[in-house]
């Protein structure tokens, strides 16, 4: 491995290449519950030939490579299950073009949300991105490598169907253009009207090629935005809530959340209605199309809306949230990983009472929270557990958790989201024979030394 | 003393990142992880490395003491932070630091630090008999005195540090303040060897300093240096000391305030840099600004990451002589003054020796001597009075 060290240093200079045992050990890990590998060398390019180079020296080495962005998809993607080179994404920063009239970005594959964030508010604030609740070091080209959602989602759908076109270094070394600007210099489509072959890369998890620049689209920035929270403990009227919400089309981001702490939580559901506006006239014409939605279950009783306070307003309000990420040290162990299935919204019942019911049974703290996906066609629904770092008895617990929670919602015909590779088999083992085998084929024709995040979305 | 809490504390950092940024996300925040890029090198991955070393699944290695030591104790991290123990963080690296001190495990420069502020009074290894070489004449604290102007180790020896007390001196007397220092006889503050970890050493210092303080009645410290300022205010009572501690921009913005000093007309654009000690420490944002703004003809331009997201000199924690973090266009002195530029200044004001000696030279580095003056604040008042003489 010192011969790869040094070819490492010959790409990317001294200062960007190490194969210390600091950087082997903190890169062979995530904040997850996932065993740690540790990584052979760490490296960060700058440049898309640098990707190159290095991609090109791990097959002529037989070396396995990882691409990482903040390592906070927590499921243990990044962690070099096989040893090798991590490539840590995160200098290929640069921000390259936005397209206002025909509303796109084109970003390096390191740069975060928070930078893209800032940059938008900044030059373009008319214009904004589907942004996750995840922290800001999180990088664009991950989160729509795993097909993430964000605050557009129950507008447009998954973050990786906004994607509008890629560059991506394959697993054998060349530079490959996917979408309008593999035959031009705009950046609209990343597939249609040509074959759209985006879906070889997105949903990958780094398997088949590392994206290098991603051409995402962006949204008009209403002047307003607004807030109202209906709570039910009632969790068999949630679905029929969302079906009416989404039918008036009005809402931008629909999350529904339930957790046992504090405790003035326990027993209700909360959904979460974002209402975006660029006028107070548009703004009541919305939030009114809204609770005529839901009337009939706020007579009954059945449901009703919350009064927010200031601090909770303005938690929700923020995006990304960071209550979120802090939920890891509610109970001040550090720690939190959920499994995040993408489920029909007439499954949400069911596991709303899973995910406390395995709370209990394993005694670990839970929060249950869903975004809907694009007016309703299908939700993404957490199952989160915290954990204390400390306690290795209580990490154990969390994980079987969330392994019952994998295997329940696949047996309902769930969908397993940014799996771990116990979650990739449980997918698999359920997958079309034929299915299985076609993604089999395209992984070996296109990484055929098998270097490329090795032992994800391996059959055996 | 508690730094030892950190062993039970700190696995839970979440290694999310937030602490990496300033409040809006613009830019990385974090002088070592800014400079190095290695996730390592960050907020989180100095606790994950400190929590594996304590595991021992980490050993311990002249690198991972390099890593610890890198950080300036900016405290970005602190204010960034969305868990409950934000507070706590700079204190769980103290604790580390101070378990790698009594371990005798450190890199080369610190031992050599601590070796110079133990054998001289202060870390650049400067005979303690050229201490007041500085002052020309200043007049020594005698009871009475109203203030006494503690100059600190660059204040003393530093030739950027001198300027600035010279200015300043030059202040107090115009104004009237009544003042004297104490020349040789001033020991170094310790901040610095808190924030890396040699408690005893810290402890010796402080007992020595209030030992002095009290035989001379001081009542009222002024300090140059916010970490001089920070030590004494926040570590000093604690262990005894009884005296009221005021960093020099706060009596210079009361003087101006009661016009017992003018500022005349001056022209200038300024940018300001708020130093970490005096800002993210003590929360004293308001008065450096008051005093520029006292200035007739000077226009204060912010540069994007001010008051609690300043983005730091690179000189915290020793390295404005230790220079752990030094080298390359990315060093934070270097990329701070590019973002002074970019203001459209023609001044940095500074109000820290520390920064002035750090931008000073990167001001160099970026080939912006002639276009970005790097000034310490008692310097630009002391200009703009010598101006209305003229
Ligand atoms: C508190 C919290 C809240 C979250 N909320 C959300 C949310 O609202 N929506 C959401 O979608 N997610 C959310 N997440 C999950 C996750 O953090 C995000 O999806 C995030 O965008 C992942 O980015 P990352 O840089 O951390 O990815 P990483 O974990 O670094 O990588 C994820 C995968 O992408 C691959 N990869 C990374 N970079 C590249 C590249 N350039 N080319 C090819 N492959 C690459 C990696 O190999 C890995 O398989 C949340 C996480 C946390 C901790
Ligand atoms: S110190 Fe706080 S902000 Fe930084 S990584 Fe740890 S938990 Fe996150
Ligand atoms: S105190 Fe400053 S340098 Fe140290 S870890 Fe925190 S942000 Fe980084």
């Amino acid at each position: 491995m010192s011969d790869v060290y040094e070819a490492l240093v010959k790409i990317v200079g001294k200062d960007y290449a190490s194969n210390h045992h600091e950087e082997r050990y903190f890169y062979g890990r995530d904040p997850g519950l996932m065993t740690p590998h540790e990584a052979d060398c760490v490296v960060m390019p700058k440049t898309t030939e640098e990707v190159q180079e290095i991609v090109k020296l791990a097959n002529k080495e037989k070396v396995p490579i990882v691409p990482k962005g903040a390592g906070l998809a927590l499921t243990g993607l990044v962690i070099p299950l096989k040893g090798g080179i991590v490539i840590d994404m995160k200098r290929m920063d640069r921000i390259l073009e936005v397209n206002e009239g025909a509303r796109y970005v084109v970003v390096e594959g390191g740069v975060t949300h928070g930078a893209l964030r800032d940059y938008l508010n900044k030059h373009h604030p008319n214009l904004r991105n589907s942004l996750p609740e995840s922290p800001p070091i999180t990088t664009i080209a991950a989160n729509v490598v795993i097909h993430g959602q964000g605050r557009l989602t129950n507008q447009y759908g998954f973050n990786s169907d906004m994607v509008n076109g890629l560059e991506v270094v394959l697993p054998t070394g060349e530079v490959c253009k996917i979408g309008s600007c593999s035959v031009g210099p705009y950046w609209f489509s990343k597939g249609p009207p040509l074959p759209d072959l985006s879906g070889l890369f997105l949903g990958w998890l780094g398997t088949t090629g590392i994206l290098t620049k991603v051409g995402l689209k962006l949204y008009p920035k209403k002047k307003i935005k607004d807030l109202e929270v209906l709570v039910t403990d009632k969790e068999d009227l949630i679905p029929d809530i969302i079906f009416k919400i989404t039918h008036t089309e009005m809402v931008e981001d629909l999350a529904i959340w339930a957790q046992e702490r504090p405790l003035m939580f326990r027993g209700n559901y909360h959904i979460n209605i974002f209402l975006t506006a660029d006028s107070e006239d548009e703004l009541e014409m919305k939030r009114k199309m809204v609770y005529d939605s839901v009337q009939e279950y706020v007579d009954s009783k059945d449901a009703g809306f919350m009064t927010i306070n200031l601090d909770m307003r303005r938690d929700f309000m923020d995006n990304p949230q960071k209550s979120m990420t802090a939920f890891a040290d509610v109970r001040r162990g550090g720690g939190f990983e959920y499994a995040g299935p993408i489920i029909p919204m007439e499954l949400y019942p069911e596991c709303a009472r899973k995910v406390a019911e395995l709370a209990i049974k394993h005694r670990v703290v839970y929060g249950g929270s869903g975004r809907v996906i694009h007016g309703g066609h299908c939700m993404m629904f957490s199952f989160a557990y915290t954990f204390n770092r400390a306690d290795l008895d209580e990490m154990g617990r969390a994980r079987k958790a969330l392994h019952e929670a994998a295997e329940f919602v696949a047996d309902k015909g769930g969908v397993l989201w940014k799996p771990n590779i116990d979650e990739q088999k449980i997918m698999m083992e359920r997958m079309d024979p034929n299915t299985l085998k076609l993604m089999t084929d395209i992984k070996k024709l296109l990484d055929p030394n098998g270097i490329m995040n090795p032992g994800n979305w391996e059959a055996k | 003393m508690q730094q030892q809490d950190y062993v039970s504390q700190i696995h839970r950092c979440f290694r999310c990142g937030y602490c990496k940024f300033p409040t809006d996300y613009s830019s990385f925040n974090c002088p070592p992880y800014k400079r190095f890029r290695f996730d390592t090198y960050s907020t989180g991955g100095r606790l994950w490395l400190i929590y594996g070393w304590l595991k021992g699944e980490i050993e311990w290695s002249e690198r991972l003491a390099e890593v610890l030591y890198t950080c300036t104790t900016c405290k970005n991290c602190t204010e960034q932070c969305p868990m409950r123990f934000a507070p706590d963080i700079v204190d769980w690296i103290v604790g580390a630091r101070s378990d790698m001190v009594e371990k005798g495990r450190i890199p080369p420069r610190v031992a050599h630090f601590f070796e110079s502020v133990y054998g001289y009074g202060n870390p650049l290894k400067l005979l303690r008999s050229d201490r007041a070489a500085w002052a020309n004449g200043t007049k020594m604290y005698a009871s009475g005195d109203e203030y006494l102007l503690y100059v600190g180790c660059l204040g003393s020896y530093d030739e950027n540090g001198q300027k600035m007390a010279r200015s300043l001196v030059d202040m107090l007397n115009a104004a009237g303040v009544s003042f004297g220092i104490l020349g040789s006889d001033e020991e170094c503050c310790g901040n610095e060897i808190y924030m890396l970890g040699e408690m005893g050493l810290f402890q010796n210092l402080v007992e020595k300093n209030n030992q002095k303080f009290k035989e001379l009645g001081v009542k009222k410290i002024v300090a140059i240096c916010p970490h001089g300022y920070n030590a004494m205010k926040n570590r000093y009572p604690a262990l005894g000391a009884s005296f009221e501690v005021y960093h020099y921009t706060q009596l210079l913005a009361d003087l101006v305030k009661g016009k017992k000093l003018k500022p005349f007309q001056s022209k200038a654009k300024v940018t300001y840099q708020d130093p970490c000690f005096l800002g993210r420490y003590n929360n004293i944002y308001d008065e450096p600004r008051q005093i520029l703004q006292s200035i007739p003809g000077v226009e204060l331009m912010e540069m994007e990451k001010n008051r609690i997201d300043a983005f730091c000199c690179g000189g915290g924690s020793g390295n404005f002589i230790m220079d752990l973090l030094a080298g390359g266009e990315e060093s934070p002195a270097r990329v701070r003054i590019r973002e002074a530029y970019a203001t459209g200044a023609d001044t940095l004001a500074v109000a820290c020796p520390s920064c002035l000696t750090m931008f000073t030279d990167a001001v160099k580095s970026e080939d912006l001597e002639d276009k970005l003056a790097v000034k310490d604040i008692s310097q630009i008042v002391k200009e703009s009075l010598t101006a209305k003489k003229k």
